[in-house]
């Protein structure tokens, strides 16, 4: 059921090679999840997220200092090993600082015809961002057309915004499901069908996810949930990690807080007469990344709400090393969490992460929850 | 044999400096006891706003408070065990845990314990910075913040939309200054300090252009102690009128070939905060006359440049300069936003060419031989993009140094290695130590 979700996050290169020769338009390469997608599929653009490798590299040390963490290095490096040589345009809107080198060093040392750094506002919680947004989005727009040749119309944009919008509501309405005592998907699962929607045509996305929605409600997993689990913090598509804790530790993960699952996907746009001020609400009114939380601490009530709406029992906080977002967050979270009374493991991710002593970690979790389950 | 090529005289105004930053400490911490107020935010915050609010509204900068607390060994070590016992990472900005720290164990190095704002005014380009406060305002019970995000892009692509999302934050910041703090804003006031803290910017790019001129008239651990005035309180007309006073001397040490490095034959630039605890770096690098005669960072975390007509790099034009009369408040935020857009340190934000070009013109027009980058893990903001840096100098054939360290956790910063990679990098450049 969840092959071909698997075989396109395993196979990106191929997918995204292919989807040019049928359909001889442009691919391009994001850094991160606040890039207006609406607005490229309005242009036929393909977006395909540039993710790490998760391999041992050793081709980005003369471009990041060690400091920053390994994901954004590990994307880096998919770009000066060639990787993605297919792109045609890279693109980044505003995040953290860590990430945003990636592309700048992509943008010098693997030149595309195409490069754009969208600033996207970090005071979302000011509607002066919406205006200010709006108006960078135009000027995307209008960068966008001008290196396709192509005018983007009204229509064009509710196009975009329907393919966008169709898979952010069908992949809610799968999570949903895992709500349920037996979810009928694994984490893993749902893993592969978020980042895969990353980097393919969300048309065809669409159309596989409607099939699978209509055989998820009477599908039984031959597997007992065990813990009911949320995984939250910085970037994570680390399904070797995942799939450990549920196939080897028995436990499930029932929802996530990353930018590779629920934040990325959440939130749809609301109509409104004025297409570009449509996308740009809905941008700014999204599950935020921690960068952009402030001055309140909005993420909180979401991932206490999460928690509520589908029965978590424990909590993984994981947190790419050196990932001062993350890191500045974490403390506020781990307080909440302790004063319901939520048991949480935090762990430290790299490019790989050390299966066996992870293992024994969340078994040592595990056992706490099952003993306070006990008394 | 001598080694003094150039005369050297200590600079007049070093001790009125020092007098105005320790005042600057306790004005803020005593601002109560004569019923006036307290307020914390950046370096980068635009402090001409709460100036508004009468003359009796002190400020504690985040930044140079760490940096203050990172030169005092003992309480620095102590600030910095105290974040990590209550749980924040260890590679975050190393200012910030310093500062929490002085919050947690709750000393303050003037005296007494952690003044606590009455509100916070911060600004943010930096992931930390916003951040930052929200821990503070954690750690303290709930303060009152208002934050404005200057991310808009680089100055280069400046539209009026960018300039006005940062105006209309901040016209809303001083409807929210008033409701916090029960006062009546005055747009005089404000207007005054506007032009302060462009006099004061202006005023310290003009300074760092005179070490243009050989023998350099300033070294830059020197200039630590001059540039900090701007990072505490540059809307004020006490640190313009300072910078006006200073110029004047600069410029007749040129005038008259008074060096800061006696011995002068090499001239370098750093980059980055430096690692504050080892500041004896610089006087190292005497030993083989080699003289860093500033940086991006000390020229332009501050200073605000613009290209001359010569095609030079020189102080930036102000509004009154040009004759301008700013009368009302719109127009005065307008001004100052796009004033500090063009901040030479907020322009790698968005892409590390953007600096190493900006580094170029420094070392050509201030004669460099060589460029010294600390690669700071105590700043994520000001070390980023700094690995493309060192490619771009180098591609342009500028001889680099590199060393590792942290302006404000010196248990990462290895002084031997540091020094013995000195020793390596003046060999390369043919240098050998005169004294
Ligand atoms: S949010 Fe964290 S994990 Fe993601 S790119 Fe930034 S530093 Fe890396
Ligand atoms: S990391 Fe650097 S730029 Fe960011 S808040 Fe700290 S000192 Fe400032």
């Amino acid at each position: 059921m969840f092959t071909q979700f698997e075989q396109w996050y395993a196979k990106r290169h191929d997918y995204a090679r292919d989807w040019k020769e049928r359909s001889g338009g442009k691919v391009i390469g994001y850094f991160c999840t606040y890039v207006p997608e609406e607005i490229l599929y309005a242009a036929n653009v393909l977006p395909v997220r540039i993710l790490g490798g998760h391999e041992p590299q050793d081709v980005t040390e003369p471009h990041i200092f060690g400091m920053y963490c390994p994901f954004s290095r590990d994307v880096l490096a998919q770009g000066l090993k060639d990787r993605f040589s297919y792109l045609d345009g890279i693109t980044i809107a505003q995040s953290c600082l860590h990430i945003r080198q990636a592309y700048t060093s992509w943008d010098l040392h693997r030149p595309t015809e195409f490069s754009y750094y969208l600033p996207m506002p970090h005071n979302v919680q000011s509607d002066h961002s919406r205006t200010f947004l709006r108006a960078e989005l135009e000027q995307f727009k209008g960068a966008v057309e001008e290196w396709t040749g192509q005018a983007i119309t009204d229509a064009d944009l509710d196009r975009g915004i329907d393919i966008v919008n169709t898979n952010r509501r069908l992949l809610k309405q799968i999570f949903e499901l895992r709500r349920q005592e037996n979810p009928p998907l694994t984490g893993q699962e749902a893993m592969y069908l978020v980042l895969s929607s990353q980097m393919t045509d969300k048309r065809e996305h669409n159309q596989a996810l409607r099939e699978l929605l209509e055989q998820l409600p009477q599908r039984e997993l031959k597997r007992s949930t065990g813990e009911r689990l949320m995984i939250l913090g910085s970037e994570n598509d680390d399904i070797p990690f995942t799939e450990m804790v549920e196939q080897v530790c028995g436990a499930t993960f029932v929802i996530d807080d990353h930018c590779t699952g629920t934040r990325y996907f959440w939130n749809e746009s609301v109509p409104n007469e004025d297409r570009l001020l449509e996308i740009a609400n809905r941008y700014v009114d999204r599950v935020p990344c921690p960068t952009k939380d402030w001055p309140q601490r909005k993420r909180l009530e979401h991932i206490e709400q999460l928690i509520e709406d589908y029965g978590v029992q424990g909590v993984i906080v994981i947190q790419q090393k050196f990932c001062d977002p993350h890191e500045l967050d974490i403390p506020a979270i781990q307080k909440v969490l302790k004063g319901k009374g939520i048991p949480t493991l935090f762990l430290e991710f790299d490019v790989t992460a050390p299966l066996g002593p992870f293992r024994i970690r969340v078994e040592a979790f595990l056992e706490m929850m099952r003993q306070e389950d006990l008394f | 044999m001598s080694t003094q090529i150039y005369p050297t005289e200590p600079l007049q105004l070093w001790g009125k400096a020092k007098e105005l930053r320790e005042k600057y400490y306790l004005n803020y911490r005593d601002a109560h006891k004569n019923g006036g107020l307290r307020w914390a935010g950046g370096a980068w915050s635009f402090d001409a706003v709460p100036a508004g609010l009468g003359r009796d509204v002190y400020s504690l900068t985040s930044e140079p408070y760490g940096a203050t607390l990172a030169h005092n060994k003992e309480l620095s070590l102590e600030c910095l065990e105290a974040s990590e016992n209550a749980g924040y990472a260890r590679d975050l900005c190393s200012y910030m845990r310093l500062y929490w720290g002085s919050i947690l164990i709750d000393k303050y190095p003037y005296g007494g314990g952690y003044p606590k704002p009455d509100f916070i005014w911060q600004d943010h380009i930096c992931c930390s910075h916003a951040k930052w406060y929200q821990v503070v305002s954690d750690l303290e019970g709930g303060i009152p913040m208002w934050d404005v995000d200057v991310a808009a892009g680089p100055y280069k692509d400046v539209t009026p939309a960018k300039v006005k999302y940062i105006v209309d934050q901040l016209q809303d910041g001083v409807e929210w200054l008033e409701k916090t703090t029960g006062r009546k804003f005055d747009d005089e006031l404000f207007i005054e300090a506007v032009k302060n803290e462009m006099r004061s910017t202006s005023l310290w790019a003009a300074v760092c252009a005179e070490n243009k001129a050989v023998p350099a008239p300033l070294e830059e651990k020197t200039m630590y102690s001059l540039y900090v005035l701007a990072t505490l309180s540059k809307a004020s007309r006490e640190v313009a009128d300072f910078y006006a006073e200073l110029l004047a001397e600069v410029k007749d040490r040129v005038a008259r070939g008074i060096a800061a490095v006696g011995n002068e034959q090499v001239r370098l630039m750093s980059d980055t905060q430096p690692p504050w605890a080892f500041l004896k770096i610089f006087r190292y690098l005497e030993r083989y006359g080699a003289v860093s005669v500033g940086s991006l960072y000390t020229f332009g975390l501050e200073g605000i440049w613009e290209v001359k007509e010569d095609g030079s790099w020189g102080p930036r034009t102000t509004p009154m300069e040009k004759g301008l009369e700013i009368k009302t408040r719109q127009q005065a935020l307008e001004l100052m936003v796009d004033w500090n857009l063009s901040k030479p340190e907020w322009q790698h934000f968005y892409h590390p060419q953007l600096k190493t070009d900006m580094m170029l013109r420094i070392a050509k027009e201030w004669k460099l031989n060589g460029i010294m980058l600390h690669y700071n893990r105590g700043c994520e903001g000001l070390s980023l993009g700094i690995a493309e840096n060192r490619l771009g100098l180098l591609k342009a054939g500028f001889p680099v140094m590199t060393f590792e360290g942290n302006m404000g956790d010196e248990r990462e910063f290895d002084e031997n290695m540091t020094m013995a990679r000195v020793d390596a990098f003046m060999e390369s450049l043919g240098v050998k130590k005169i004294r």
